[in-house]
């Protein structure tokens, strides 16, 4: 009866109970599509960096890590390849040649990381192929039907992931290409170092550009075929610098780290989290963000709610004097008082949470072009279309601390309600 | 049998330094099945007389024995719990709670005291039909004129069948023949059920119809007279 009072009670000063479930149905949609929206950013950015640059787990020569010495390589490259493509929850695994070296034109030059990789396996574990144009299907959507435009623009445009069985082929990012004035086709020197410690150069003729939403990735990252580059150095062809491992389940990334060291416990080995620490960091700096986020508004809401019952307390000195009078004890009134608060907050919290749901929803499908800030975004490595999306837990913590804010802005207006004196309440005018 | 003693009862607020005397030493019984109203002048104690019975204010020296328990020694939660089983309460101004109907309103209490849903819908048709509302049962005190809702509030106040009911000035808000059915109902009830009625009152007809009349004057009894 007394859940069903504190329900009714609600609804007594129908405008004044509206004006708060609308201020705390605005306060939690603004709360929660703000917080979708950076979750949406933080998850974009992470499934972009596994998905173009770090895979879910990597394996490296401690050593390696630390100098970048060439002659430190992981060791019975092919054997291991097979042992963790063995483990159930491994996806796809690909080894690479790393080495810092410098791109040069005859314009200019650059210092950037390049990787010797295998494309076929490479294309298992990253997606850097699919970061190429396909000309093709451009020439189709310009329209262009003409074999000889066609010619002229594949010649042009960004190129392919390697398709070709030609020598000495490099795939760079957009943002490098357009710093060194290259196109596909162009050709580049490498200058590197072999196993030897030898300065050497090679001629490399750019086979595709590719474009991420990672400007300084770009900028930073080549590709070439880890037989080239073993030729080239004098690279032995079952030792790599690094063991990139794509996961059937990202999630599990941490327990499967786990089971590789102690498979190789030579080895480092580190999940995405640890090769770039920042997006490790991101993540979890914006759970927590989201939440003080979220604490800060339902804060600010909470001084309404406890004006408002402040209100209703005054109102109703009568009827709490009534009530205490009849029989109903202290537990019972402040019970009361309660309930009616964390009914004013959940009825908006719910009706707060299910808009959300559905705006949330409609653009994680569609997305938010940011287009207008697409350079800013790209150079901090974001995405310039967004996908809000929040995670089905957010609400149900987001439920509970509603309820806790009822209970909170329930405690003060109770305790005035508490002082009342009832033979006092009763007469008062 | 007594229901109430009042034994050299005083009450004395502590108005900004001066001391406000209310009630001046006051000796009275109420026996079962009366029919008492105290009348006086404003100012006169009587309220104060009577929220000290109802154990809605503690008297400053005396006691008040309620069914021979004292109720000032009686811890709060004790008392309000006291209070439930065996005080009935009827106010001025009704205080029926807006949001319920009226045979909620004379639920709540056994709500409270913990009776099963049955034992409460049985009870509460029961006390309505008695004050003559058989009718109303499903209306909200917004729907029921003042008198309707004062005999409302005189059916709940019998619902956790009390020792006696108090009625603070019951009819000061009603027109006279709503006056007329509510003394005639409650007179009814102390006729045929026994139930003890102790009235503060300044309305002569409820003086009228009382079988003692206890008039109080400055803090004191000055007359305790019985028809």
């Amino acid at each position: 009866m007394i859940w069903s009072i504190s329900w009714k009670n609600v609804w007594r000063s129908r405008v004044r109970s509206l004006v708060v479930i609308v201020a705390v149905t605005l306060g939690l949609f603004g709360g929660i599509f703000a917080a979708a929206l950076m979750q949406g950013m933080t998850k974009s950015r992470v499934n972009e960096a596994i998905k173009y640059e770090v895979s879910h787990i990597q394996l490296h020569n401690p050593e390696f890590l630390e100098n970048m010495d060439m002659l430190c390589a992981i060791t019975d490259v092919q054997n291991k390849i097979k042992q963790i493509e063995a483990l159930e929850e491994v996806e796809a695994v690909s080894s690479r040649i790393k080495q810092s070296i410098m791109v040069k034109t005859s314009a200019t030059g650059k210092g950037v990381n390049i990787l010797g990789i295998n494309p076929e396996k490479e294309k298992l574990v990253g997606s850097i192929y699919k970061a190429i144009y396909d000309s093709s299907q451009v020439c189709d959507k310009l329209g262009i039907k003409d074999a000889e435009k066609i010619k002229e623009f594949v010649k042009d445009s960004c190129g392919s992931y390697f398709e070709s069985n030609k020598k000495n082929q490099v795939v760079i990012g957009e943002e490098l290409a357009n710093k060194l004035k290259v196109k596909v086709r162009s050709k580049i020197i490498l200058n590197l170092q072999n196993v030897d410690g030898e300065l050497i150069s090679g001629a490399f003729r750019i086979a595709g550009i590719f474009r991420t939403s990672n400007s300084k990735f770009e900028n930073s990252n080549i590709f070439v075929k880890y037989s080239d580059l073993s030729k080239l150095t004098g690279f032995d062809n079952n030792r790599a610098h690094e063991i990139a491992i794509k996961l059937k389940d990202g999630y599990k990334a941490a327990p499967v780290a786990e089971k590789l060291k102690k498979m190789y416990p030579d080895l480092n080995i580190m999940i995405w989290k640890e090769i770039q620490p920042d997006l490790g960091m991101m993540t979890d700096w914006m759970s927590m963000m989201l939440y003080v986020f979220m604490i800060i508004i339902l804060l600010a809401l909470t001084f309404g709610i406890i004006n408002t019952m402040l209100m209703v307390v005054l109102e109703r000195v009568h009827e709490i004097g009534m009530l205490m009078a009849i029989g109903m004890n202290k537990i019972r009134i402040f019970g009361m008082i309660m309930l009616e608060t964390v009914f004013l907050s959940i009825t908006g919290g719910v009706i707060g949470m299910i808009i959300s749901y559905f705006i949330i929803n409609i653009f994680a499908s569609r997305g938010i072009n940011l287009q207008l800030f697409s350079k800013g975004l790209e150079a901090i490595g974001y995405q310039s279309i967004m996908y809000p999306s929040l995670n089905f837990d957010f609400y149900i913590i987001i439920t509970i601390l509603v309820i806790i804010t009822g209970i909170l802005a329930s405690i003060y207006p109770a305790i005035k309600a508490l002082k009342l004196n009832p033979a006092e309440a009763i007469r008062m005018e | 049998m007594k229901v109430v003693e009042i034994k050299n009862v005083h009450k004395t607020y502590d108005e900004k330094f001066v001391p406000v005397h209310a009630v001046r030493g006051i000796d009275l019984d109420f026996e079962q099945g009366e029919f008492a109203a105290i009348v006086g002048p404003s100012g006169s104690g009587k309220t104060t007389l009577l929220n000290m019975i109802g154990g809605l204010d503690q008297p400053s020296e005396g006691e008040i024995l309620v069914n021979e328990t004292n109720i000032g020694a009686l811890k709060s939660s004790k008392l309000i719990d006291f209070r439930m089983r065996n005080i009935g309460f009827v106010f001025q101004a009704y205080n029926l709670i807006p949001v319920l109907t009226a045979k909620e309103n004379v639920e709540f209490i056994m709500h409270l005291q913990g009776k099963s849903k049955e034992n409460r819908d049985k009870r509460a048709l029961e006390l309505l039909k008695m004050v003559g509302l058989g009718d109303r049962v499903n209306s909200r005190p917004g729907k029921l004129s003042g008198g309707q809702q004062q005999r409302v509030a005189v059916a709940r106040a019998l619902a956790s069948k009390p020792k006696f009911v108090l009625a603070d000035e019951p009819t000061a808000n009603l027109d006279s023949k709503s006056t007329e059915i509510l003394l005639d109902i409650m007179e009814e009830l102390n006729k045929n059920e026994n139930i003890t009625f102790i009235f503060s009152t300044h309305d002569q007809r409820v003086v009228n119809k009382a079988r003692r009349v206890i008039t109080i004057e400055d803090g004191k009894v000055v007359s305790d007279e019985r028809k």
